[in-house]
């Protein structure tokens, strides 16, 4: 490591390796893990690989001396459900704490029940009691527009936004906050919002997965319970996906997480219903029945 | 005189820093921190006051710091110590505990002494400070 220059001072003597650095921080791990981890997403990786490469040059500009502003942290991801938003702000954690950014690099996640109280009185020390278990690392709100209710102007989500903001703004080397919703309604919330707009520095937005992505998730998740689909449960698999998406309240990779549960569930009644002496491969093997007997199949697509 | 209880208190007065990094050795050894506060500085007042509840699923000094800075201004001229707590079977005790702030003037202890049953002597200390009623003693 280079001694601390000087502020303002200029260390032309000493050549700053941005590829050293790279390598030191470990980031190309995590970016590894995100690429295998994480199918598709290809705006939202992106988008961290920028906020990392900017974050990365800044400690090397501190390095030397040239005053930087601290980076805006504060984040705002949107999106669907079930596309990966807490997965990511897990990932953006673990960035900020190699790069140095935040002290321990846990993330605590939350949502409106645990920051706001139940009467007047309770959510401020309630708030102040998350912001003080996310110290050190980042606090991820789902569901953001929440706080906000513009019907009700006594609601007590106000208070905690208030809280928020300046624990954001008074402690900035300690938190970092992500706040995650649906794109619409976090836009409202922020419009409504002047002085959080304004703290949140990076928005990503999260778009859906196409059918075949989705496909792709499901054969990620078996290959890790030790599963595999025949390949005409395989194809059952691909028409259920095609007809789950046009029903409402598909969430995504979370849908094909609890279809691929529920096919689970169905093959091991079948092998109990069936009886006898089991094979390995029967116990690892989604059959085509498996899926189609999914009340998807059961609607007139 | 100035009163020894607790870890380091042999030692100079710790500085901020000092006392971040002493609660941050508490908090990654998984040890929960309470922040309690007194005016009675008798070595066998165990009992002092809680400053707030015991604050668990911490993991970063930051936060208890705000706290021990608002005990500060709330209680300015009382005993505050941080107490870690080991909650570990086995072990089920207070692991840490150090003063972070003491009055300016510590006015010290009186031997006192009682005749007890057959020219028996007793004795006891009592802080000075007792004197006053709590609100004010060790005012500046």
């Amino acid at each position: 490591m280079n001694g601390e220059a000087a502020p303002g001072s200029f260390v032309e003597a000493a050549p700053l390796d941005i590829s050293a650095a790279y390598a030191e921080s470990n980031l190309a791990a995590i970016f590894a893990q995100l690429d295998t981890d994480l199918i598709g997403l290809a705006p939202v990786k992106g988008r961290i690989r920028e906020i990392a490469a900017l974050l990365l040059v800044d400690k090397l500009r501190e390095r030397i001396g040239l005053a930087t502003e601290p980076p805006p942290l504060h984040m705002s991801f949107t999106g669907g459900p079930g596309t990966g938003k807490t997965t990511v702000a897990l990932r953006m954690a673990e960035i900020l704490h190699r790069l140095g950014y935040v002290r321990k690099g846990h993330l605590v996640a939350v949502t409106r029940d645990d920051l706001v109280g139940q009467f007047i009185g309770h959510t401020a020390p309630k708030t102040k009691e998350v912001i003080k278990r996310a110290m050190g690392g980042v606090l991820f709100i789902d569901e953001a527009y929440y706080l906000f209710k513009p019907e009700n102007e006594r609601d007590y989500g106000t208070e905690a936004i208030e809280i928020l903001l300046q624990a954001m703004e008074n402690q900035r080397a300690d938190l970092v906050v992500i706040f995650a919703g649906y794109k619409d309604r976090m836009d409202q919330f922020f419009a409504s919002n002047p002085g959080l707009q304004s703290r949140v520095g990076n928005h990503i937005d999260f778009p859906d997965y196409e059918a075949l992505e989705l496909m792709q998730i499901a054969e990620l998740l078996l290959v890790r319970l030790n599963y595999r689909f025949t390949s005409e449960a395989k194809t059952a698999f691909a028409t259920y996906l095609e007809r789950r998406m046009r029903q409402p309240h598909f969430a995504n990779a979370r849908s094909v997480r609890n279809a691929i549960g529920r096919a689970r569930l169905r093959a091991a009644n079948r092998l109990f219903a069936q009886g006898g002496i089991l094979t390995r491969d029967a116990l690892m093997t989604i059959e085509a029945s498996d899926i189609t007997a999914s009340r998807v199949f059961a609607e007139p697509a | 005189m100035r009163i020894t209880q607790g870890t380091f208190s042999y030692l100079p007065d710790l500085s901020d820093d000092q006392i971040a990094k002493q609660i941050q050795y508490a908090l990654d050894n998984g040890w929960p921190i309470s922040i309690e506060f007194t005016r009675d500085p008798h070595p066998r007042n165990s009992y002092w006051e809680m400053f707030g509840l015991p604050m668990f699923d911490c993991k970063d000094s930051a936060a208890i710091m705000g706290d021990v800075r608002r005990a500060r201004s709330e209680q300015p001229g009382a005993y505050i110590k941080v107490n870690a707590y080991d909650a570990r079977y086995g072990r089920q005790t207070t692991a840490l505990s150090f003063i972070v702030q003491r009055p300016a003037n510590e006015p010290g202890f009186r031997l006192a002494r009682t005749e007890g049953p057959d020219r028996t002597q007793r004795y006891s200390i009592e802080a000075y400070a007792m004197d006053l009623p709590e609100e004010q003693r060790y005012r500046e």
